[in-house]
């Protein structure tokens, strides 16, 4: 039988992206536009900025992706995009745009949810790495630890009941002056900081152990700066960006740990934006060493937001027959 | 010539297929599902119900603004598609002009009137010229419902209103307005993929398409985000999406 060739469209947040991908494990392209500059000067992803650039740049990245795979739509198997969870404007230029192909096409269409495509990224780069494992999702919109039990099936355990953890990483680098996009920056400045140099709550959710909340924290962080300046203290950045970033790694990976042992997997996949980050990766690896399960993580083009995992996810839902109507819709808080 | 229409500007989503000579097919919905659900499935219905093979195309249409800046957006992804997958150029028709068409003959001046939100109206006014050709009087642009008014009163001749800005803005024009007016029945009243058509093979006969991939709608505003940045640093509201974008 011939690979099955999926022409993947991601546009949930501010990066236009499309790829071909090969029996959910072959990237055949990879292409992303990304935005970030655009937003930079407003502080965090204007919706309707994101969404104009969306439309002008989506058919150059679909077209780049399709030239760079060495296809044309008539190699292609099926059409796939993300229809949620994410801003709704930028998400409704990827729907139209990709049902319009498929329609065109004469292909089949499959809807993806944008976290089942972040834990896919896994399985780009490790053909060994096969389902039941333990996922955690971390961006900027997510906080997700999911059981993995079989390919398309996925268990969510734990959410944040408030910020995101990457949004967290955002408010906090904007409170120390760092700009955006936090994530990157704070990790930066962490590591010429003392990360035991202040302690920070950890924030417990009383009724779940896997549930997490960072709110409390993001709090904590700018008490700590406002009783400073009152005080006419000065704040080490660099101190307070290490301290700050432990306190998110460690709880995150207490969770995952908890899980672990709980399903008794061996194999556990970071994901998302966030799982660019050295301090977490360097945790999560520590964590997983010791629980004596299999660390899987993604090359940071993966992490951030792709159509190649898209790729992937729509994969297994085409193995199974799972195709979408030309009434797909975005659904900006589709549940998992 | 064949050529498929798509108008999801307003509250009406608006397909059609059309040749110079006919509407083959046109499928109008004014309800209150979201264009995104609702204008594939019903290209998808003309397509089966016309048989078409949609090899015979030629170019795709579409109202290229102004209008719901997401609405304009469903519209513009869809029809960018379309060229993509079909390798087609795309035709841009201001929306206000397609919804001018609608009045075709007569000797009244017409001023389509869209609902622009912040107590605006998009639109634009226009007459039928001696060959019964589309003349723009005020080419299309986004002002408060006074200043059009304003803008047709002096023009100083009789003037027929239509669009979904109607209904929103009626007791406005009535209070304000001092030539003889009326307003369009519902048959003509929205837009219509038809007339949108009907343009559109006049500027593909003419050479005026577009690449899909450099189609973008034509907003007419720039996004809220950037009008405050802009008001913040004490710029004029009128900079082009370009100039900001770029």
């Amino acid at each position: 039988m011939s690979e099955v060739k999926i022409l993947a469209i991601e546009s949930s947040c501010d990066e236009t992206a499309a790829a071909v991908v090969a029996d959910g494990r072959r990237v055949l392209s990879n292409i992303i536009y990304s935005q970030i500059d655009l937003h930079t000067i407003y502080g965090g992803v204007v919706p309707e900025i994101a969404s104009r650039k969306h439309i002008e740049k989506i058919n150059p990245v679909i077209e780049a992706a399709l030239e760079e795979s060495g296809c044309t739509l008539s190699d292609i198997d099926a059409v796939a995009v993300t229809y949620g969870p994410g801003l709704v404007g930028p998400l409704l230029v990827g729907v139209a745009e990709a049902k319009a192909i498929a329609f065109a096409a004469g292909l089949p269409l499959i809807g993806v949810h944008h976290i089942h495509g972040h834990i896919c990224a896994n399985y780009l780069e490790n053909p060994e790495l096969k389902p039941p494992f333990m996922s955690l999702v971390v961006s900027g919109g997510h906080t997700h630890l999911v059981n993995v039990s079989d390919y398309g099936t996925y268990e969510v355990l734990g959410r944040t009941r408030d910020d995101a953890a990457g949004e967290a990483f955002d408010k906090v680098a904007r409170a120390i002056g760092l700009g955006y996009p936090g994530g990157p920056k704070i990790d930066a400045a962490a590591k010429r900081g003392d990360p035991e140099a202040i302690e920070f709550p950890k924030a417990k959710v009383g009724d779940s152990e896997y549930d997490f909340s960072f709110s409390g924290l993001k709090s904590a962080v700018l008490n700590y700066l406002n009783h400073a300046e009152m005080k006419g203290e000065s704040v080490n950045p660099d101190d307070l960006a290490a301290s700050f970033q432990k306190a998110v790694v460690d709880v995150l990976c207490e969770h995952a740990q908890t899980a672990v042992r709980e399903y008794k997997v061996k194999d556990f996949a970071l994901a998302g934006g966030v799982a660019s980050n050295s301090a977490l990766r360097k945790s999560m690896k520590e964590m997983c060493e010791k629980e004596n399960v299999r660390f899987y993580c993604p090359s940071p083009v993966f992490c951030t937001d792709n159509a190649a995992m898209i790729g992937v996810a729509a994969y297994h839902e085409y193995i199974r027959g799972n195709f979408a109507n030309w009434s797909l819709n975005a659904i900006p808080n589709l549940k998992m | 010539m064949k050529i498929i229409a798509i108008d999801s500007s307003g509250l009406v989503a608006t397909v059609a297929l059309a040749t110079e000579e006919t509407v083959i097919a046109e499928y109008t919905v004014n309800y209150k599902k979201t264009h995104s659900q609702t204008l594939l499935p019903m290209l998808d219905e003309i397509k089966k119900m016309t048989e078409l093979d949609l090899a015979q195309i030629d170019a795709i249409a579409i109202a290229s603004g102004p209008g719901s800046f997401t609405g304009l957006r469903i519209g513009s992804a869809t029809a960018k598609g379309l060229g993509l997958a079909l390798k087609k150029p795309l035709i841009e028709v201001p929306t206000v002009d397609a919804m001018a068409m609608n009045l075709w003959g007569t000797k009244d001046i017409v001023c389509p009137i869209m609902d622009a939100r912040r107590n605006q109206v998009y639109t634009g006014i226009y007459e039928f010229g001696a060959d019964d050709d589309l003349v723009r009087i005020h080419e299309q642009f986004a002002d408060d419902i006074g200043v059009v008014t304003g803008m047709i009163n002096d023009i100083g001749r009789p003037v027929i209103f239509l669009g979904d800005g109607v209904p929103v803005y009626k007791e406005a024009i009535t209070e304000a307005i001092s030539v003889p007016y009326r307003f369009a029945p519902p048959h003509m009243s929205r837009q219509r993929a038809g007339a949108l058509a009907y343009l559109a093979a006049r500027y593909y006969s003419e050479g005026r398409t577009v690449s899909a991939a450099d189609h973008k709608p034509d907003y007419l505003r720039v996004s809220q985000a950037e009008r405050e940045r802009a008001a913040a640093e004490g710029k004029s509201e009128n900079v082009t999406t370009s100039e900001k974008i770029g």
